[in-house]
């Protein structure tokens, strides 16, 4: 798994010889502490997305945040500053570093058509043009302004938005703006489950 | 951490003067593990292998929460559990992070017959130095808590190195930082003692466990990695902790006063060795079996 | 939670119940083990099963799922029997002494007053406060308002109304005061009666609430005990039930409010507890604000009635907060449609959607099953696998015609068409068009994400999405803004919100979410001055301090009422970092920010007694200072600040009444003002308190195919469901890490079913339900033991839910591929109108 990073630990980890960086010179070397990792890696305070103890993780990557560098996490541990975690983090927070590198991840968009047995690629563009396509059609035709008794309805009953609950505060709320101002009732949240 | 404390005070198989024999050990490190305030959740496990750089383990469901049965030349800390009924019928589930003791006299040093291979430090981290490991074993045989694993495929032996790259900066130990509920500690001997004893005094005097205690085993001068238990009267329920660790007998006496008996025999098990590989090549790597038979109910 | 995690380290007792917290929540759990370690406070764990939380408590108690309502009734009973209240919060800060309209009728036979029984539903009239003044010591006073019984002949009522003065007997003697008709409710809950429905012996029993309610022995208000839950509460047609029960108790107790008490809900997710604040749910709006129904002519209307007014005794005083409700809604109405909304247009009311019914989860899936529900945006919500029952969730897919996900793993949902058992052949008459959009991890975003302390805490981007996997809120500002140009140039149904929605942000197919922060937060769109003085306070575009300046007259615009404060003039205060916690008790005022007002602990003015003393010195939050005429504390007072304790003013200013309430009168709930014991919808027994109304007679069931319910002849076992501490929901099946700690699927069973069914440890068996069947390996253990329900033995297993057909070890085919919600009922609360997830029944065999 993720053999390019490990492989460049590796080499640190042997490379990394006589600590003489960290004022130790153990020469004649019978023994060589190997380099810390993190040493001179960037730190991103971020909150772990898991449980709603909302544990701070420091989020360590390569270079210094320079402008010439793309960031790649190295590492991942609790944030001793915050009060309720102070550093500590639980089996799924410790493993975050592998969520973020994970080869599993979606990388771009799909669509799987009416009857077909597997994915098809679709670029960004068609996929939102025929989303919003499909979200007007299914709106006009299932949209109650009146119900029954002619009592004011508002309402787009053919379509429903499913919210997770690990993303942002902002994002929910953009959602539910968006979302109710396409007449939505069919809003429902993790929250309720 | 001062400079001093990762000088050398012991050095495997070591023909010559120790750097840092007669200092002055003001900074022995402790690891304490509250078995009490365990909670089995394994955070220490990742925190380990996430530091040390190994991923994935192949793991088999064995009728427990505990990863595998052992720990592994990869996989250094393991938590042990163990469904335990008390006498009252009332149940158990005791939990203890399983790893290198770092132990104040090393058996694995002790047997160890290649030069610098395993190093003591004068803070007490008791350190593997895979460079100069000759992969002959000795180490596991002289270990009370079947801590050091071979690794086939590099050849060499491996154990927990307490993050000595982390302390000797001023960290502290990955699994340390990780632990949710603080059951794990860090600090000086000295303070972790107190500590251990004072959370051990409470256990018995509040909780009712009249045999509460604290582990540091006296037969290898005592650990740098120290244990509260509830139960100190019977450490062997806690995922076979001995009760009475020592180095075996062998091991002292190999070192001891039949030293050159042994350097004898190392060089003829060396040369035995080359023999062995210029007439049957290098050895293939044998995958490891998990062992399941670790005596839990099923 | 009313309190916060740091918080449980000032407890001296923790009642953990329907909750796993070592396992689903290890670092908020460190403060339970502070408070034992520095308190000696004791733990007492009650769970279907001894969890890795039970091996830290000072006493486990093993109780059959879906009976709490019976335990924690039971507690009620004892605490009152034996004086272990706290008689001057209970007489002073919640409704105790309130006397209860004529006609009220406890349910001995399961059903309050009020029941029609043909339409399943209550008439509440009766569940309200009697009209009146004080009848303390008078208790053959006859009522003052006497009760007519509502006819169907009468012309339709007006909607009851909680009474302006409430009569009340502070002597608690009065025979229809809420104190003794809440005692004569849970004098039947005996011990002997609580061990033949729980399952949990006597004398286990009574040790468990006795070393609860030790904490107030003779009354002594000193210590403080806590009351921790999650979804093993919630999950039961009665949740919502089960957690006012505890609510009342600690209300009894007097330990709401107080540092190391409270009723804490642990949430289980990262921002959960944001997503309800923020109303993605269709019953609400951002800050708990009501939805507008089609009954409501205008917007005036519509305030009147979601505006409570006041309901108390005469001489006593009621902040009744949501009398602001305008305040807030306009203000909400303005941050939603910017200058459309204007005060001619009802600030754009009509544009909101009206709600009729009930649209919660459940119903989306069966509405989709009959055709009705033709297109669904899932984002980061696994709906097949959350259940309740897949199968059902799949079948509804079929139907639909458009799916969109937007997740960050291949997921069981965006899947659903070829779920194991769904041939080729089969996928080809699937007609169900799916786009499975790549979004952007946890570290790839920034903005605010609310814990279960309310804590808004930001995070900052560390790292760009990979290849092409885009923001979620531009993925969401992109497809709407595509929406509405279709709607701008060919017009169609009711364009008017979607064109007048304001979406002012700079970027508006990127936006920014500290733009959104700060919308949240909310500004003056107007000068907005001082009554009393006259002088500008906040001049128009400036962000609000906070709430307190919300105007109903369109001067100020606010997102969510609760979040405003979290980014003000002085900056953002959501990104705050100091560590410093001054009083030592773990309130860290300037550490991110807290809503509401940055307060960490909810209610804290019932931590001091009448005077505005602490009941404890040693642990003060706030304390009325006489010198300065203010409130003054180490957090923020959930209060008025000037209101003198001799005003009386109820330290619970949310509700109309001032007070807490352990009886909850008219709209608050749906099946009854007191809590009762109602068996789950699948259950073992008859309910042993009134076979004839065994479960809620409010529970509504589908008539799907598939909503099917298992006879306890042939489905003997209980069944409950959780995470593991290894494991976190349908995520981290694709996390190697995880994986390897728990490889595989499993089901835990007690070792004398394993023995009777010839399976050992390891084995693979089913688990099956009326709906579903469920393959995994045998767990076999001495962690959950056979239970005497009734005089007869019933067993209860296990099941973790983290395992789907998508994963690691899934597309290695190194496990069944079976979702523990194949076997779950899409039954729900009536209230919160979550599904039974615990305590349902199955059979288990050999496979």
């Amino acid at each position: 798994m993720q053999t390019s990073r490990r492989d460049f630990f590796k080499v640190a980890a042997v490379g990394g010889v006589a600590a003489t960086i960290f004022g130790f010179d153990l020469k004649p070397a019978y023994a060589q502490l190997k380099e810390l990792k993190i040493a001179r890696a960037a730190e991103t305070r971020s909150t772990c997305p898991y449980c709603a103890v909302g544990c701070g993780v420091l989020i360590y990557t390569i270079g210094d945040k320079a402008k010439n560098v793309t960031p790649q996490v190295i590492h991942v541990e609790g944030d001793p500053d915050h009060p309720t975690n102070r550093g500590t983090l639980c089996p799924k927070g410790s493993s975050l570093e592998q969520d973020m590198l994970n080869p599993r991840r979606l990388t771009k968009p799909q669509v799987r058509r009416p009857g077909a047995t597997d994915w098809q690629d679709i670029s960004w563009d068609q996929a939102l043009d025929e989303i919003a396509r499909w979200t007007k059609k299914t709106r006009d035709a299932t949209f109650v302004e009146k119900d029954a008794k002619g009592l004011p309805a508002n309402r787009c009953e053919g379509i429903s938005f499913i919210g997770g609950c690990t993303d942002t505060n902002e994002f929910n709320y953009l959602v539910v703006k968006a979302m109710r101002s396409l007449g939505l009732v069919y809003l429902e949240n993790q929250a309720r489950v | 951490m001062s400079q001093a404390s990762t000088e050398l005070i012991r050095i495997s198989g070591h023909p010559g003067t120790v750097p840092g024999a007669g200092l002055n050990r003001e900074f022995q490190v402790c690891k304490l593990v509250d078995t009490t305030t365990c909670i089995g959740c394994k955070a220490c496990e990742v925190a380990c292998l996430e530091w040390n750089g190994y991923t994935f383990s192949e793991t088999t469901f064995d009728n427990s929460y505990q990863t595998m049965p052992e720990t592994a030349w990869n996989y250094w800390n393991l938590i042990k559990f163990n469904e335990h009924e008390r006498a009252d019928g009332s149940m158990m589930l005791l939990m203890r992070k399983d790893q290198c003791m770092h132990c104040e006299d090393p058996g694995c040093l002790a047997a160890c017959p290649a030069d610098a291979a395993i190093v003591q430090y004068a803070n007490g981290i008791v350190d593997f130095q895979q460079a100069n490991c000759i992969g002959c074993g000795y180490c596991m045989t002289g270990c009370p808590f079947n801590i050091p694993k071979f690794s086939p495929e590099a050849r060499k032996v491996f154990k927990c190195t307490l993050c000595n790259d982390r302390v000797s900066v001023g960290l502290e130990p990955a699994c340390i930082k990780a632990c949710p509920t603080g059951c794990l500690h860090f600090g000086t001997k000295k303070e972790m003692k107190e500590m251990a004893q004072t959370r051990a005094d409470q256990l018995r005097d509040v909780s009712g466990f009249a045999d509460a205690g604290v582990y540091d085993p006296p037969g290898v001068s005592g650990t740098h990695v120290i244990y509260v238990l509830h139960d100190a009267k019977n450490p062997e329920l806690y995922g076979g902790l001995p009760k009475d660790p020592h180095i075996p007998y062998s091991v002292r006496l190999w070192k001891g006063p039949l030293k050159w008996l042994g350097n004898l025999a190392m060089v003829g098990g060396l040369l035995g060795l080359a023999w062995h590989y210029m007439r049957f090549g290098p050895k293939k790597e044998e995958p490891i079996q998990p062992d399941n038979g670790n005596g839990r109910r099923p | 939670m009313t309190n916060g995690w740091v918080d449980i380290k000032n407890t001296d007792m923790m009642l953990i119940m329907g909750g796993n917290p070592a396992e689903n929540h290890p670092c908020g759990f460190k403060w339970a083990m502070e408070a034992k370690r520095n308190r000696n406070a004791k733990i007492i764990s009650v769970d279907p099963r001894f969890t890795r939380t039970s091996s830290t408590a000072d006493l486990f108690v093993q109780i059959r799922a879906g009976t709490d309502i019976a335990f924690l009734g039971g507690l009620i009973r004892y605490a009152i029997e034996n004086n272990r209240y706290a008689k001057e919060y209970l007489i002073n800060y919640t409704n105790a002494a309130f006397i209860v309209k004529e006609g009220f009728k406890l349910p001995e036979d399961g059903l309050y007053s009020g029941f029609d029984s043909a339409a399943g539903t209550y008439d509440k009239t009766t569940w309200n406060y009697q009209e009146g003044e004080d009848l303390s010591g008078k208790t053959d006073a006859p009522a003052s308002a006497a009760h007519a019984a509502p006819s169907a002949a009468a012309a339709p009522a007006p909607p009851p109304a909680l009474p302006p003065n409430v009569a009340y007997d502070l002597t608690l003697q009065h025979p229809r005061c809420v104190f003794q008709l809440m005692k004569q409710q849970y004098s039947r809950y005996t011990p002997e009666t609580v061990e033949r429905i729980t399952g949990i012996p006597k004398e286990q029993y009574l040790k468990a609430i006795d070393m609860f309610t030790s904490v107030r022995k003779d009354g002594d208000m000193k210590q403080v005990a806590t009351i921790i839950y999650a979804v093993g509460w919630t999950q039961h047609t009665f949740g919502t039930q089960i957690i006012r029960t505890a609510a009342m108790i600690q209300l009894l107790l007097g330990n709401v409010g107080r540092a190391g008490g409270g009723v804490n809900a642990l949430r289980g997710h990262s921002n959960i507890q944001g997503a309800t604040d923020m109303a993605g749910l269709f019953d609400s709006m951002p800050g708990y604000l009501k939805v507008p129904t089609p009954t409501d002519a205008d917007l005036a209307s519509f305030l009147k009635r979601t505006t409570p007014t006041s309901s108390k005794p005469s001489p006593w005083g009621s902040w009744n907060y949501y009398s602001n409700t305008p305040a807030f809604f306009v203000s909400l109405l303005k941050a939603l449609y910017g200058d459309a909304a204007t005060k001619e247009n009802g600030f754009g009311f009509d544009y909101l959607p009206r709600v009729d019914r009930d649209y919660s989860w459940t119903h989306i899936w069966e509405d989709m099953y009959n055709g009705k529900v033709k297109g669904m945006m899932a984002f980061g919500m696994n709906g097949v696998m959350i259940g309740p029952d897949t199968n059902k969730n799949i079948n509804a897919l079929k139907k639909a015609d458009w799916l969109v996900v937007g997740e960050i793993y291949q997921d069981e949902t965006s899947e659903f068409w070829r779920a194991p058992g769904i041939t080729a052949d089969e996928q080809k008459t699937i007609n169900t068009t799916v786009y499975r959009l790549p979004c952007a991890g946890f570290a790839e975003k920034d903005g605010s994400m609310t814990n279960s302390a309310r804590w808004v805490t930001w995070k900052y981007a560390a790292v760009p999405p990979p290849g092409q996997a885009r923001l979620d809120q531009d993925i969401v500002a992109q497809i709407f803004l595509r929406v509405r140009d279709l709607y701008k140039k060919e017009g169609g149904k009711f364009p008017d919100p979607i064109l007048n929605v304001s979406w002012a942000y700079a970027d508006s197919a990127h936006p920014s979410l500290s733009q959104v922060a700060m919308e949240l937060n909310g500004k003056a769109l107007a000068d907005l001055k001082d009554d009393k003085t006259g002088q500008v306070v906040v001049k128009a575009g400036q962000q609000l301090p906070g709430f307190a300046l919300l105007k109903d007259d369109g001067t100020t615009m606010c997102g969510n009422w609760i979040y405003s404060g979290c980014w003000t003039e002085a900056g953002s205060q959501i990104q705050r970092r100091g560590t410093e916690d001054p009083s030592g008790m773990g309130v860290f005022p300037n550490w991110s920010w807290s809503w509401p007002a940055n307060r960490r602990v909810l209610y804290n003015r019932a931590s001091c007694n009448l005077d505005g003393k602490p009941w404890d010195p040693e642990r003060k939050q706030v304390w009325w200072n006489e010198a300065a005429g203010k409130w003054a504390g180490n957090d923020v007072p959930d209060f008025k600040a000037d209101s003198h304790p001799k005003d009386h003013l109820g330290p619970f200013i949310m509700n109309p009444e001032g007070v807490g309430r352990l009886f909850a009168p008219i709209g608050v709930l749906a099946e009854g003002p007191f809590p009762e014991h109602y068996e789950p919808i699948e259950s073992p027994t008859k309910n042993l308190l009134h076979p004839e109304q065994s479960n809620n007679p409010l529970v509504k069931k589908f008539k799907s195919p598939y909503d099917k319910f298992g006879d306890p002849a042939e489905y003997t076992i209980v069944c409950t469901t959780y995470r593991l501490t290894e494991q976190y929901h349908y995520w981290t099946k694709n996390n190697p890490m995880n994986v390897q700690l728990i490889p595989e699927p499993f089901v835990e069973i007690p070792v004398e079913l394993a023995e009777e069914k010839g399976i050992r440890g390891r084995d693979m068996i089913h688990v099956i339900s009326a709906r579903g069947k469920y393959t995994a390996k045998a767990f076999v253990t001495r962690r959950l033991r056979p239970m005497m329900i009734d005089g007869r033995k019933v067993y209860q297993i296990g099941l973790p839910i983290h395992q789907g057909y998508r994963g690691i070890q899934e597309d290695a085919e190194r496990d069944a591929r079976t979702p523990a919600n194949l076997l779950t009922p899409a039954v729900t609360d009536p209230n919160a109108h979550t599904p039974e997830s615990k305590g349902f029944l199955v059979k288990v065999e050999k496979a």
